[in-house]
């Protein structure tokens, strides 16, 4: 079905749970009331990025009354959010949450941690173990954090799983000044583009803005369609609300123009797969 | 090379973005900068102008009495241009008190005396116009290590560390900086004539072409040589680098606890921000 969709291009602060939350309910007060179905926030927005030894203290579980304030709000919109989460067994993970009328659809832990340049979350985080499509109001859905989305086969097995949609989302730092336009940017609208093309799936991406210890998040939040062409995006490094109107008419047609994903064989590549898994095991 | 080449509407914006971000972040608006009548203060000037309003900047020319005169002109042309608050707090008197007890000392001493001198009036203004201290050491300055620690290496926020003196340049010609400031020989000022090319033996434009490619792309030292430069240069740059990285650094902590400032006690500077 037809849906609309903002995408909350946000400033989360460092560390600032209780401010983020308020800032991010005004967001979906915002939303509901021009009339969208669903919201969109950035990998980490209820704590913010670079939080180091920070990471045990705005974890939240989620039965904390934080995220079951969310999970109430999402009786009258759906809503993508990215948070540190600590388990039952006391690990943090980066996930995310697609909450729906009341209950949490779908849980994600980031399974990529990114640990090299300016990046450190492994020594911080536990990471995911799985890649699951799941069912919403609006279609089979899947969700990747940031890192995840470089990696061919999450998008790959979200896509296998019946996910028509993928939600990114992204707390992705600038850099790259020797360009046309920002380096992280354009390599960003690369991959996501050509994702949506391999995969005849819809991207809906979610970057933050504002600054971490000098480091800037550049925003440029996207739809973007199955054909590979974007739809509407956000502005370069400044908080955005940006609307996408979704149209299921198109992923229908990308789907009848393009149907690699139908002809996709499943059993080829997991036979490869295997092989290889076997002979690096040997 | 092409890395070197910014775009510079893109860099302006990130740095613009940069100054007015981490400035106001911490419930500050005003920021204070030492004004040498150099090309280096005179863009982050520029950049702190457009940042916060020119009102909410204040830079100070703290001229030596063996300063070029040039340089104080230069200073107040640039404040005039961009239209900052501006004053001049000469530095003669204090250095001197100084000196007349160690008489002997030589230039460098006395270059890093100045530098720490003019530091300690940037942060003494710092807490006057309840202000942050804008550094404007270059990436070239900051890896060569040409630069006093706890002099004009100290700052709460550098807008322009991260960038080469080729991308000042460049950057410079296209944000409005007076033209006789942009094309004169850079100097540290510390005495007539002194200009830095010559003081370290090589070329801005050169070395950034060596520490673009040895930094930034990581080349090994036969890459290098292979793309033509002399190896006993590259040798000599990595040594500068290597032998004067204590700068970039905080003081190393002797570790007794199980938790040790910025070992394994870790957090942004932007912690709460």
């Amino acid at each position: 079905m037809d849906f609309t969709a903002v995408l909350a291009q946000i400033k989360p602060k460092l560390g600032c749970v209780a401010d983020n939350l308020a800032a991010i309910e005004g967001q979906i007060i915002k939303a509901r009331e021009a009339k969208a179905d669903l919201i969109v926030f950035p990998e980490l927005a209820l704590s913010g990025y670079f939080l180091k030894d920070l990471v045990p203290e705005v974890a939240l579980r989620i039965d904390s009354p934080e995220i079951l304030h969310l999970i109430e709000l999402s009786r009258g919109i759906s809503i993508t959010i990215g948070f540190v989460e600590e388990s039952d067994d006391y690990h943090f993970f980066n996930s995310a949450l697609y909450l729906e009328d009341g209950i949490i659809r779908h849980l994600h832990r980031k399974v990529y941690l990114p640990t090299y340049g300016l990046f450190d979350e492994q020594r911080y985080l536990a990471h995911g173990e799985s890649f699951r499509a799941f069912d919403t109001k609006f279609g089979r859905f899947g969700m990747l954090i940031c890192e995840d989305m470089w990696h061919l086969s999450a998008s790959y097995i979200l896509a296998m799983d019946g996910a028509t949609t993928l939600i990114c989302l992204s707390s992705s730092p600038a850099r790259g000044i020797d360009g046309d336009s920002l380096g992280s940017a354009a390599a960003w609208q690369k991959l996501t583009s050509t994702t949506a093309m391999f995969l005849n799936c819809r991207v809906l991406y979610s970057n933050r803005v504002g600054f971490e210890d000098g480091v800037n998040f550049w925003g440029g939040s996207e739809y973007i369609a199955p054909s590979g062409v974007s739809v509407v995006r956000g502005a370069l490094l400044e908080e955005d609300f940006i609307t996408a109107r979704v149209d299921e008419g198109a992923l229908r047609r990308e789907r009848i123009f393009s149907p690699m994903i139908r002809d996709e064989n499943l059993f080829v590549t997991m036979q490869e797969l295997q092989r290889i898994a076997n002979e690096r095991g040997r | 090379m092409a890395g070197l080449v910014a775009n510079t509407e893109l860099l302006r914006k990130l740095l613009v973005g940069f100054v007015r971000d981490e400035v106001r972040k911490v419930g500050v608006s005003k920021v204070v900068l030492g004004l040498s009548g150099g090309i280096d203060s005179a863009l982050v000037v520029f950049i702190a102008a457009e940042a916060l309003g020119p009102e909410n900047v204040h830079a100070i020319c703290m001229p030596y009495k063996t300063s070029n005169p040039e340089s104080e002109a230069h200073a107040r042309l640039v404040a005039t241009a961009c239209g900052v608050n501006f004053s001049v707090v000469p530095i003669t008197a204090m250095v001197d008190a100084y000196f007349d007890m160690f008489p002997d000392a030589d230039n460098m001493r006395r270059g890093n005396k100045m530098a720490r001198e003019r530091m300690t009036i940037l942060f003494d203004h710092s807490a006057l116009l309840r202000a942050l201290v804008l550094g404007t050491s270059n990436k070239t300055e900051l890896l060569l290590g040409y630069g006093t620690l706890y002099g004009d290496m100290a700052s709460a926020l550098n807008p322009i560390g991260d960038i080469y003196k080729s991308q000042v340049w460049q950057l410079s010609a296209t944000m409005g900086i007076p033209a006789e400031v942009i094309e004169k020989q850079p100097s540290a000022d510390l005495w007539a004539g002194q200009t830095d090319e010559e003081e370290l033996g090589f070329s801005y434009r050169l070395v950034d072409e060596l520490l673009y490619r040895m930094v930034d792309q990581r080349l090994t030292k036969a890459e290098l040589v292979a793309d033509g430069f002399d190896g006993e240069f590259v040798d000599n740059i990595y040594a500068k680098v290597k032998n004067s990285h204590f700068k970039r650094r905080l003081p190393i902590i002797a570790k007794v606890s199980n938790r040790t400032i910025d070992r394994d006690f870790r957090y942004a500077r932007d912690w709460g921000k």
